[in-house]
């Protein structure tokens, strides 16, 4: 009782204000509205700009006429756990050696070996292969990278009868990449393919993107790029390459298991628990657009899943 | 007298609770808000209903430990604040994420634990936004306490969007941060709590204003 005494004190003039600023409330919401439409305008604005361009070919689109998306919001926004959970990763990750790198591909094969960074950049040509990027948080981006194709680095160690799978591992040293203090998760970042996926003409160990040499946010010296799959499926800054016979776990599979499954293709139809995957928003863009079937490139895949349930193993 | 300092709280008051939005409003207006500027309006909005929630539940507390009085009166302008707050984090999914396609939407509610949460929050704190007035006061007499209680599910429900909301137990820690406060704002108002707190207060400030 003696509470609502002093709310019942309350002058006049601040009980109308109250009134005005309920008003007030709703005309946020209008005015929420009307933002959205101003953002329409700016992407056609947008749109009338210059679109990105390559640098190294020209190109300005990928195969299905969608835009690049600037070099600035691909070097700028990303998740990179070993430096931050933030998405603000190129501060961090600014001062990140590169130099000297190795790669030890090892398991099963016949001839084991360690590249250092050198002799790959030497040895691999690469090339630009413009990619759509879909991340398992719902947005998505078109980047053009620079890469080769994983296989050829495969074929120099022969994979022996026995491997089955390609485990990947990124590098492990907390002092130089300060996110892997967070001891919640189980450091190194680990991710995993089947051989089949590995050899695919379109998965690539990208070196570069827009004719540059990797920045250490989009995971330098060397990544690996599948374009079919959610983004965290692409591992960052690679140190090693295992052959296996057993399907290995993913650091997000170990992490949280009824969320990420070995495979995470794109797919509309199986849904997360936090993010939409029917729809994704480009980044540059306003509006969603829908997600297709292994993110568009359901004619180069779709044989090595046809006798899978794509639900069960998600 | 009274009445001048009276305003010059409100009014402050008033200013701080709506200079993230204009903050906002200004870095969306300059292209600001980064790559994902929805996601980054979302991240905002959601951080700033939390903190004024909290400062909402905290008031009681303060003004019962400090027998301050008129920060008492300050409760409903800041818990209108959250309102605000959360109907533009709601608005900026509904309407700007998804441009109020009933059908996404749905899917975004319905399918995601955590949004079905945080829009259940959202739902609660409407009546308590309706009947903050002086005549829903009076009207509803001791009701009116018991309807407000209700500001503590909402509470409940905001950590727990909060925290589902995280890809990994590893981003926990700034949701525990913002629950845990609310725990000890909530143990505030026990009786039993409350009487020894009171105590402590008044020895300092004298007589309660109240």
């Amino acid at each position: 009782m003696k509470k609502l005494k002093s709310l019942e004190i309350t002058p006049e003039k601040i009980y109308l204000s109250r009134r005005k600023f309920l008003a007030g409330v709703g005309a946020v919401a209008a005015g929420l509205i009307i933002s959205s439409g101003c953002e329409s305008v700016n992407k056609v604005l947008e749109e009338d700009s210059p679109p990105p361009k390559s640098p190294l070919t020209g190109a300005s689109k990928d195969e299905l006429g969608n835009r690049l998306t600037s070099f600035k919001n691909i070097t700028t926004y990303n998740n990179f756990y070993e430096f931050t959970t933030e998405k603000e990763v190129a501060g961090v990750a600014r001062d990140f050696k590169t130099r000297p790198w190795t790669v030890r591909v090892s398991g099963q094969v016949r001839k084991e070996k360690t590249f250092a960074i050198e002799d790959i950049l030497a040895r691999f040509k690469t090339e630009e292969r413009i990619y759509r990027m879909r991340s398992v948080e719902g947005w998505s981006m078109v980047i053009p990278w620079l890469g080769f194709p994983l296989a050829k680095l495969l074929s120099e160690v022969e994979p022996t009868s026995k491997a089955k799978y390609v485990k990947f591992i990124s590098l492990r040293d907390p002092e130089r990449m300060p996110g892997q203090k967070n001891l919640s998760f189980d450091w190194p970042y680990a991710e995993g393919l089947r051989l089949d996926e590995a050899l695919n003409e379109l998965t690539i160990l990208s070196t570069g993107l827009y004719g540059k040499q990797l920045r250490p946010q989009n995971g330098a010296p060397l990544r690996l790029v599948i374009p079919w799959k959610y983004g965290f499926k692409s591992i960052k800054s690679i140190v090693e390459i295992e052959l296996v016979e057993k399907r290995p776990v993913s650091f997000w599979m170990k992490s949280t298991p009824n969320e990420y499954g070995f495979f995470a293709n794109v797919n509309p139809d199986v849904s997360h628990p936090r993010w939409s995957q029917t729809t994704e928003r480009r980044i540059g863009e306003f509006e969603r657009r829908p997600t297709h079937l292994f993110n568009g490139y359901e004619e180069e895949v779709s044989q090595m899943y046809k006798n899978l349930d794509l639900r069960l193993n998600f | 007298m009274g009445l001048k300092k009276l305003d010059k709280l409100k009014v402050i008051t008033h200013l701080a609770a709506l200079a993230p939005l204009v903050y906002l409003f200004v870095n969306a207006f300059q292209n600001q808000l980064g790559a994902d500027p929805i996601r980054e309006i979302m991240r905002r909005t959601g951080r700033d209903a939390l903190v004024l929630l909290v400062i909402t539940l905290a008031v009681g507390p303060v003004r019962n430990i400090f027998g301050l009085a008129r920060v008492g009166r300050l409760r409903r302008t800041i818990g209108l604040y959250t309102f605000l707050y959360v109907s533009v984090h709601f608005l900026t999914f509904a309407g700007l994420d998804f441009r109020f396609n009933f059908n996404l939407i749905k899917e975004g509610v319905l399918e995601k634990p955590f949004a079905l949460v945080g829009f259940s929050a959202f739902l609660l704190l409407i009546p308590l936004a309706i009947t903050s007035t002086n005549r829903w006061v009076r009207r509803l007499g001791k009701n009116w306490k018991r309807l407000h209680r209700v500001i503590y599910l909402v509470a409940a429900l905001d950590i727990l969007h909060f925290l589902w909301q995280a890809k990994a137990k590893a981003l926990w820690r700034e949701p525990l941060m913002y629950g845990a406060l609310i725990v000890f704002l909530i143990l505030l108002r026990l009786p039993a709590v409350k009487k020894r707190v009171s105590k402590i207060g008044s020895l300092g400030t004298g007589p309660n204003e109240d």
